[in-house]
């Protein structure tokens, strides 16, 4: 698992840039890199009788247009490699059962739940997850518009709301707000801030 | 979750070898993973049937024709499915999130689990986790619970949606194992929990669901689903009914309706189908027709509202019918 260190690394470099210091920055420089979780939490498990003690498979990713050949564990979820293998850290854990959205991403152009999936039925994937929708310094049009009609309040929803959005518009179902909250329905926002989430749905879809 | 192995697979053949050697198929995985992640699921063994050549959706003279492998998004996307049965596509689009339905696979919404919490949760009894356990959810938190082919040791209802509509429109499956290739009704997939709930369909061993072939016809598309949740949208059934009708000259000729939330699987309600025959749809008819609904049904402590929500969600089901242009 060392070789997962200098992903860790740069992840945080590359969220400390903007703005000075992020707070998965802060946890890294304070904690040391050592003493955060970059072993999968499945691996401290419990072992089935009979099965394998664990399994490890080497699986390729494009993520956010970078190159990745890892060497993951079979139970690795895609949500899991991208946070603690890739230190992207902006998708979220929310229930970690496919029932908030929180970690949604793009998988080959399409929205899914990344907590639902394993990493190791994707070799060869394109993925797309909310760091990757900046291009060269311009927010995408759905960030800036989340920020513009207020869409969010403690923002832990707000990347799987982003990039479930950016399916949902590329789908052609954000015409109405009617359509926007049906088709946006698999993204829980406890905070309730939906009226700014479908306003901003709504403005991004003439601008994308 | 417990460790495993993976495989992919390219060949159906290979595909029936890997599960008639007792390894695990797993295709969208949105219901596997989840429940081995709680530990209900501890296979060893995974086999990725995903590049299997079987996610092809068309039309032929009779049938709308899906492969197992087709996601839940791209078959009620499909312009066929929307056109000559709309029932399909509705029923799809009301089963999960969007973000599930790019995932799921039709061959495993109709092997997906139950939905009971007790189920799930490794410490309760539970006869269909652990047989002669027994069922928790008799005495437990049923609100959601079957009211129709129940037994003394499961209560669960069926949570597909799709496999509603398809038990509705006669769907027929074809599947193959080490024996060769056979096919039957979707209808026949599901068991009666009975005393032996954690048997759950009529595969055989080493089977795989390839494809589901769907009749269509006039009554295929004059056909509607209607859910009735406790949210308008992402939430299971309390109650849902599919309901198909084949007018002419305004005279009922053909009725099909299948009813979910309330059944240990798919329900098809042939006697309120026949009671519509010959008649002229309104909503008296459909009213008269929908009280043979509950008839044997045995409510649970918490679930008594299902008697009550059943016959007016299938009379509005058949009304909808009527609204399509």
């Amino acid at each position: 698992m060392t070789n997962q260190e200098p992903f860790i690394a740069a992840a945080a470099e590359s969220e400390g840039t903007r703005g000075g210091i992020s707070r998965r920055s802060v946890l890294l420089t304070a904690g040391g890199a050592a003493s955060i979780a970059v072993v999968p939490q499945v691996a401290s498990q419990s072992v089935s009788e009979g099965g394998p003690a664990s399994s490890m498979v080497r699986v390729r990713l494009a993520v956010n247009g970078t190159r990745h050949e890892l060497d993951l564990d079979t139970r690795q979820s895609l949500l899991d490699v991208l946070r603690e293998d890739l230190g992207l850290t902006g998708t979220k854990k929310g229930c970690n059962q496919g029932a908030c959205g929180a970690c949604t991403i793009l998988l080959n152009g399409r929205r899914v739940v990344s907590c639902l999936t394993l990493a190791a039925m994707h070799d060869g994937a394109r993925i797309e997850t909310i760091e990757g929708l900046e291009k060269n310094g311009e927010l995408h049009p759905l960030q800036s518009a989340f920020i513009e009609h207020d869409g969010l309040q403690c923002g832990f929803c707000t990347p799987g709301q982003i990039m479930s959005a950016v399916g949902c518009i590329a789908e052609g179902h954000a015409g109405s707000p009617d359509d926007i909250r049906f088709w946006m329905s698999g993204n829980i926002c406890r905070c309730g801030a939906y009226p700014g989430i479908v306003a901003a749905v709504s403005d991004a879809a003439k601008r994308v | 979750m417990f460790p495993f192995t993976i495989e992919k697979v390219t060949s159906v053949e290979a595909a029936i070898a890997a599960a008639s050697s007792g390894r695990r198929l797993i295709a969208g995985g949105t219901t596997l993973i989840d429940l081995m992640r709680e530990e209900v699921e501890q296979p060893q063994q995974l086999v990725d049937i995903n590049a299997l050549p079987m996610s092809e959706i068309r039309i032929d003279r009779s049938d709308l024709v899906i492969g197992a492998l087709a996601r839940m998004a791209d078959v009620a996307a499909h312009p066929d499915v929307q056109r000559l049965q709309p029932l399909i596509a509705e029923s799809l689009i009301e089963g999960a999130s969007p973000q599930l339905r790019n995932m799921a696979s039709i061959g495993g919404n109709l092997l997906q689990r139950v939905r009971c919490p007790y189920f799930r949760m490794v410490d309760a009894a539970c006869n269909k986790r652990n047989p002669r356990s027994g069922c928790a959810a008799l005495g437990g938190l049923n609100a959601g619970h079957a009211i129709l082919g129940t037994s003394d040791h499961c209560v669960a209802t069926h949570p597909s949606d799709v496999a509603v509509a398809l038990v509705a429109l006669d769907a027929t499956m074809r599947v193959k194992g080490p024996k060769g290739e056979r096919t039957f009704p979707v209808e026949e997939l599901f068991r009666l929990p009975g005393d032996t709930p954690h048997l759950e369909h009529t595969l055989l061993p080493g089977e795989l669901i390839v494809e589901v072939r769907i009749p269509w016809g006039p009554h295929s598309r004059r056909a509607r689903y209607l859910k009735v949740r406790d949210r308008a949208s992402y939430e299971f059934a309390l109650v849902s009914a599919a309901a198909a009708l084949d007018v002419a000259e305004g005279v009922i000729r053909g009725a099909r309706l299948a009813v979910g939330g309330v059944g240990t699987r798919p329900w098809r309600m042939r006697a309120v189908e026949a009671a519509l025959i010959g008649k002229v749809p309104d909503r008296r008819v459909f009213q008269a027709a929908a009280r043979s609904a509950v008839e044997g049904a045995r409510p649970l402590s918490g679930n008594h509202y299902k008697l009550e929500l059943l016959p007016p969600t299938i009379v509005r089901a058949f009304e909808m019918t009527g609204e399509i242009a």
